[in-house]
């Protein structure tokens, strides 16, 4: 068992809201099993098929719309072209004919052709001159402007139906990553409670927690991006395109082969950055890693004058950092200007050729402007789906730690047919009990007790002999390899497990309490306790005193790390704790250090009331407890070593007279 | 914010470069439109080819222009972006380290890890966006502006409604949505307390079967978060629609205003597509600069958190003409008249403290909790400044010495095992970088390390991880300890530094630190009477105050508060071992 699991809160992610193109370019990490991740992801978000089918219905309305609009807006600006040509046209003839003439109703261009020298009209270019030919010149044209009005209403309500759609599919959306989420997070929080105590031996609590919240979080985040981003940029791409060619198939081409030029730069910046993000993560790491150790180690850096050598250290890694981190938004930065620049090059191209196209008349200006609005549209498309397989790979990676996590071996199941200790006399028996942390090393090789009703069992050692071990065989946290161990003569393994352990009150060294009121941690272990009882309790634990002198007494809040009140107080309301739930037997660990002498004299004779006949293991740490034991249990390397009583053991001269030798001798000198 | 702008002074020129730039990249984007304008007007609408030739060329060099400018723009703005958050990040580093205690309790551990990293990060990217952004989106919104207002005065109205509705919206969304966001991070934050609070008193929930109680509890916390996140979320998939609308609505109304200009002879076709691409640009300028209102009030909260730390002097520092030690003295401590009072606390922690620590001895110090053990012993190497009264050194005070000088003097160890990533090596050296592998292998032999460095795998080279978390308690004890040898000081102050050895190993350690310790002044905090019973002088303190001097035995006899400590700890049978002509009588008056 780890003596210490680190505890620390998993950082967020930097970006928040903001996140956007500044971070584009991101480390990317990958999942080991991609595929099965993404089936595993399915499972979850199979019961939202219809939603998420929905989602995809609204996205690809909305882009459609959004896609047919330029088209139709150029369709208004080539109406508005026409009648200008028109006008234009007119007023050019007029000024040919006298000033104030009128010409009489129904004379078109035709007529005023007839009448004109030849001469004059090789002048006129062929196109302009059929035109010309249809023009009523007897009054000055106007526009239509009523079919101007239609088209630009119909693009309203168009415009307006798109934004609705798009805002109801990122609703439903958010929903569907949101519930997603929260099943992740209920899923995590209950697979806790059913896994071995091992599984937080090999891991940090700091590991867990940043599942429950950084991975699912990016989880929920990349899906909520990329699914309808998926959609939507395919539909897009494709849509624009189809557009596109519904104008002018040479200026699409124009431009598809214009487009390929920005995904692949992209792509090549991508990587580029990725190797700097990736560098500049690490330095980060190291910077803040150092950052933390020289913070914490104030006193002792300074005390042994590492000042200089800390600082030096400090500029050597920031100074690499620094140049990790200038190349690194350099190329991520750099996104954004080719984006602009492959659009603009686009820009002169459809200019250029469109231009050619429009003078020989085999397209109009409105198409051109639609055709500037494609190119812009073209680029975004383009650079999410560049983006996507990246979204892709660290949704699959962060939902795979997830997965691992979910799929984490759990207790073995309960007995099929629970055995329930009507009456308890606490007789306890270990029998050739085999066990071991870790299947390949054997801690307990073969021991073997007897435990009668009403003892007192002191469990003695070095630090580090695995004294706790016993007590997770007893509580059944671990289960043994082999061997018995029985409660009254039945098999703790016939028991469930929750009724092994309510038959234990424990008291440990790690004082845990929790976020909430003394009243409620008193509680913990019976929450049905009257008032009366608790107080009672209390009175005997040694705690009622402190505890109403603190402000707003047993209601007083613990605050997060429970320092509000100190540690000597914290170890007698766990005793409290311990003698409420009125368990018959019980497991302590002997307070040691930091706690003052007088709150240590309270702790020992709450100890010693809670202990009256009952059956009890003490972890003992003071002489006079392990003296006054029935019977010696003497740990070293993880195994019994001996046991007896005090005087049976000194007589032995073994482990347990040398242990106890070195500090009688000190004593002595 | 203000209060750091000397960090630009070195990079004034880059940034007079970048500005510069920032203005040609946004003229070459304003020129573009034009250039369209002039295809349709002249090419297309005139039927020129070569006017279109003309103008395409001139927009390719333009557009090249303008992104050869972005990647200078882009690269100047990275490069002093990151180079000021380096150098405010080196100065914010050295400057806590010249900190002392006092500061680090004013400003907590915690706070100024973010400071020194977490807020000069926000700065880096505030500073970035600004460089990008900022200094580009007013020039080209005015620039468009302009353009615009000279094209079409008439229809500038359709840019002014667009612009404002675009920054409304940001705003009101912001608005709405920042101050959820705070408190979204205090649910995230809730979530994760549950969820620790589970893991951590993993035993204990199984222990009283409560993992229902946890589940609910988690549940809870579950549900708020989702919530909250719902509400946010469904907020800020309004932005993205409505901003496409808002750009769409504005290109249909400049079309339908601009036919009725063209209709009147006042606007050409090609102006009023020239005209649509300022509207884009002043558009989103003004999208940029509301991004930016966000933006610069966060940045500028970790800039003034950043600022606090680099104006805050320490308030200990080596004096102006410091002295030297002797050096033939042998470390002999003397208190005079010593009172000390945490800054702020109404009640001083000591008063008159006055005792001597001979060289050659070993002065002990007991009390309960609070009773100022730790804050005495942290005045001699003035971790904490007297504030009364006098520490001398061999006759000298140590507010006289220079910092180094006095830390070369003085052993430490303090009460939890502290060590520093690298190898074992490189811990114990960490007070003397000189030591040999001899002297550091003598270090850890006495101070009991060499037992277990000899089991690790590649011994003295074994790495330490951060913090010494692969080493249990105890093993960090006894590395501090043979840190502390390997400097050879004059002075060992042991601040309770045994209480994570087992009763053996203490022992062990103690009979090897004897012969080491002999001509040394040595001064112990101890828990444990069995800790501190063989020192030549114990002190007890309590409440601050020196309440008895002595050797173990005398003031077992006549010292009530060491008698207290000593019968909470010991059986009565222990201490007639300890002392066999100890009067029982004088316990019972105890009990």
């Amino acid at each position: 068992m780890s003596e210490e699991n680190n505890i620390q809160t998993p950082k967020r992610r930097p970006g928040g809201p903001f996140g956007g193109p500044m971070m584009a370019g991101g480390p990317v990490e990958k999942a080991k099993d991609f595929k099965g991740t993404l089936k595993s992801l399915a499972k979850y978000l199979k019961p939202f098929w219809f939603r998420i089918v929905l989602v995809f219905i609204f996205a690809i309305a909305s882009t459609v719309f959004a896609i047919v609009s330029p088209k139709i807006l150029g369709q208004a600006t080539n109406l508005i072209v026409d009648d200008y040509v028109n006008i234009k046209a007119y007023e050019q003839i007029m000024a040919q004919l006298p000033a104030g003439t009128k010409l009489p109703k129904g004379t078109t261009g035709a007529d005023l052709i007839k009448k004109m020298p030849p001469q004059g009209l090789e002048k006129i270019p062929q196109d302009k001159l059929s035109k010309i030919k249809t023009l009523d010149l007897s009054k000055r044209p106007t526009f239509h402007f009523e079919s101007i009005r239609n088209i630009i209403l119909l693009l309203i309500g168009l415009y307006i139906l798109s934004a609705i759609f798009s805002y109801i599919q990122g609703w439903i959306m958010t929903n569907v990553t949101q519930k997603v989420t929260f099943q992740f997070r209920r899923d995590i929080s209950e697979k806790i409670n059913r896994m071995p105590l091992s599984y937080f031996d090999k891991n940090t609590y700091g590991e867990v927690l940043s599942r429950v919240t950084n991975d699912v979080d990016t989880v929920s985040q990349t899906l909520n991006q990329s699914l309808s981003q998926i959609v939507t940029s395919v539909v897009m791409i494709i849509g624009i395109a189809i557009m596109m060619l519904s104008i002018s198939w040479l200026l699409t081409l124009v431009t598809l082969l214009i487009l390929p030029l920005s995904f692949i730069l992209m792509t090549l910046i991508m990587k580029k950055s990725q190797v700097q993000f990736v560098k500049q993560q690490k330095e980060l790491g190291a910077l803040n890693g150092h950052v933390e150790e020289m913070y914490a180690g104030h006193t002792v850096m300074r005390v042994f004058n590492g000042e200089k050598a800390s600082v030096e250290k400090f500029n050597n890694i920031n100074s690499k950092l620094y140049h990790s981190a200038w190349k690194s938004q350099f190329l991520s930065g750099m996104m954004f200007p080719i984006m602009t620049f492959v659009g603009n090059l686009g820009y002169v191209a459809v200019a250029v050729v469109g231009g050619w196209q429009a003078i020989n008349g085999k397209i109009q200006i409105g198409d051109i402007q639609a055709f500037f609005q494609y190119v812009q549209q073209f680029n975004q498309p383009i650079a999410q789906t560049a983006n996507i397989a990246n979204v892709m790979q660290s949704t699959a990676a962060a939902a795979e730690r997830v997965f691992d996590f979910l799929g984490e071996k759990e207790q073995p199941k309960e007995a099929k047919n629970p055995v329930v200790l009507a009456k308890i006399k606490g007789e306890i028996e270990f029998n050739r009990v085999k066990f071991g942390y870790n299947p390949k090393r054997t801690i307990i090789k073969n021991l073997s007790a007897k435990i009668e009703p009403g003892h007192r069992i002191a469990i003695v050692g070095p630090t580090g002999a695995g004294k706790t071990t016993l007590v997770n065989l007893l509580m059944r946290f671990y289960e043994i390899e082999s061997g018995t161990i029985t409660i009254d003569g039945v098999d703790i393994r016939q028991m469930k497990r929750a009724d092994v352990r309510s038959l234990f009150g424990m008291v440990l060294q790690d004082t845990w309490l929790f976020n909430g009121s003394i009243r409620e941690n008193i509680t913990y272990g019976n929450q049905d306790a009257s008032e009366e009882e608790i107080i009672k309790t209390a009175k005997e634990a040694h705690v009622d005193h402190f505890v109403r002198s603190l402000p707003d007494g047993y209601d007083m809040q613990l605050n997060e790390e429970a320092n509000n009140i100190s540690q000597g107080e914290k170890q007698l309301l766990t005793i409290a704790r311990a003698m409420l739930a009125k368990t018959p037997m019980l497991i302590l660990d002997e307070a040691t250090s930091s706690v003052d002498t007088r709150t240590e004299v309270l702790i020992q004779k709450a100890m010693d009331n809670l202990m009256k006949g009952k059956t009890s293991f003490v972890i003992a740490h003071r002489l006079s407890t392990i003296r006054d034991a029935n019977l010696i249990l003497v740990m070293k390397d993880g195994d019994v070593v001996e046991q007896g009583t005090h005087k049976e053991l000194l007589a032995e001269k073994g482990f347990y007279a040398s242990l106890y030798n070195s500090q009688f001798a000190l004593m002595e000198s | 914010m203000i209060k750091l702008i000397k960090f630009l002074k070195p990079y004034i020129w880059l940034l007079a470069i970048l500005v510069v730039f920032t203005y040609l990249q946004v003229m070459a984007n304003l020129k573009l439109p034009d250039y369209i304008a002039k295809i349709v007007n002249d090419g297309i609408l005139g039927k020129d080819m070569s006017s279109i030739y003309q103008n395409g060329g001139l927009m390719l060099l333009v557009t090249l222009g303008g992104g050869i400018c972005a990647v200078i723009v882009g690269y100047l703005a990275s490069k002093i972006a990151t180079g000021v958050s380096r150098d405010i990040r080196k100065e914010v580093f050295s400057k806590v380290e010249s900190f002392s205690i006092n500061e680090f309790n004013t400003f907590s551990t915690a706070s100024l890890i973010t400071r020194s990293t977490n807020d000069v990060q926000q700065i880096q990217m505030a500073l970035i966006m600004i460089f990008r952004m900022v200094l580009m989106a007013p020039i080209m919104a005015v620039g468009a502006l302009l353009k615009a207002w000279g094209m079409a005065p008439s229809m500038s109205w359709i840019i002014a409604v667009a612009s404002l509705s675009m920054m409304a919206l940001i705003i009101v969304l912001f608005s709405i949505g920042l101050p959820k966001f705070k408190l979204l991070q205090k649910m995230v934050d809730r979530l994760n307390l549950v969820t620790r609070e589970n893991l951590t008193g993993l035993r204990v929930v199984r222990a009283f079967n409560n993992e229902d109680r946890e589940e609910v509890k988690f549940e809870k916390a579950n549900e708020d978060l989702t919530k909250l996140n719902l509400f946010v979320n469904r907020l800020m998939v309004i932005l993205q629609p409505v901003m496409m609308l808002i750009m769409s609505l504005s290109m249909v109304a400049i079309v339908w205003f601009g036919a009725q200009l063209i209709d009147t002879g006042s606007l050409e076709i090609g102006n009023m597509m020239a005209f649509m691409q300022y509207a884009m640009q002043v558009i989103m300028s003004f999208l940029m600069i509301s991004i930016v209102f966000i933006i610069i009030p966060r940045a500028s909260v970790s800039a003034n958190r950043v600022a606090e730390v680099i104006e805050t002097e320490p308030t200990i520092k080596n004096p102006e003409s410091p002295m030297k030690l002797n050096p033939k003295g042998r470390g002999q401590i003397e208190f005079k008249n010593v009172s000390f009072s945490y800054p702020g606390a109404d009640l001083p922690i000591l008063t008159e403290i006055n005792f001597t620590a001979e060289p050659g001895e070993t002065t002990a110090f007991i009390g309960s909790t609070g009773s100022g053990k730790s804050t005495l012993i942290n005045l001699i190497p003035r971790l904490y400044d007297v504030t009364s009264g006098q520490i001398l050194i061999d006759g000298v005070d140590v507010k006289e010495l220079k910092l180094e000088d006095l830390y070369k003097q003085i052993g430490y160890v303090p009460q939890q095992g502290v060590l520093f990533s690298g190898t074992v090596r490189s811990n114990i050296k960490y007070g003397n970088k000189q030591a040999e592998d001899s002297e550091i292998e003598k270090s850890a032999k006495i101070s009991q390390a060499a037992v277990f460095i000899s089991e690790f795998e590649k011994q003295y080279d074994n790495e330490i991880a951060q913090g010494g978390s692969n080493v249990s308690g105890g093993q960090k004890q006894r590395l501090s300890i043979a840190r502390a040898l390997a400097v050879k000081p004059k002075i060992y102050i042991f601040d309770d530094s045994f209480s994570s050895l087992d009763f053996k190993t203490d022992a062990q350690l103690r009979e090897a630190l004897v012969t080491e310790t002999k001509n040394k002044t040595v001064i112990i905090i101890g828990q444990r009477i069995s800790t501190i019973s063989n020192a030549d002088k114990v002190i007890v303190l309590d409440e601050g105050k020196i309440v008895g001097q002595g050797k173990h035995g005398d003031l077992l006899k006549n010292n009530k508060v060491y008698q207290e400590i000593a019968y909470s700890q010991l059986s009565d049978e222990e201490l007639k071992a300890v002392k066999p002509n100890f009067e029982k009588s004088v316990l019972k008056g105890v009990k």
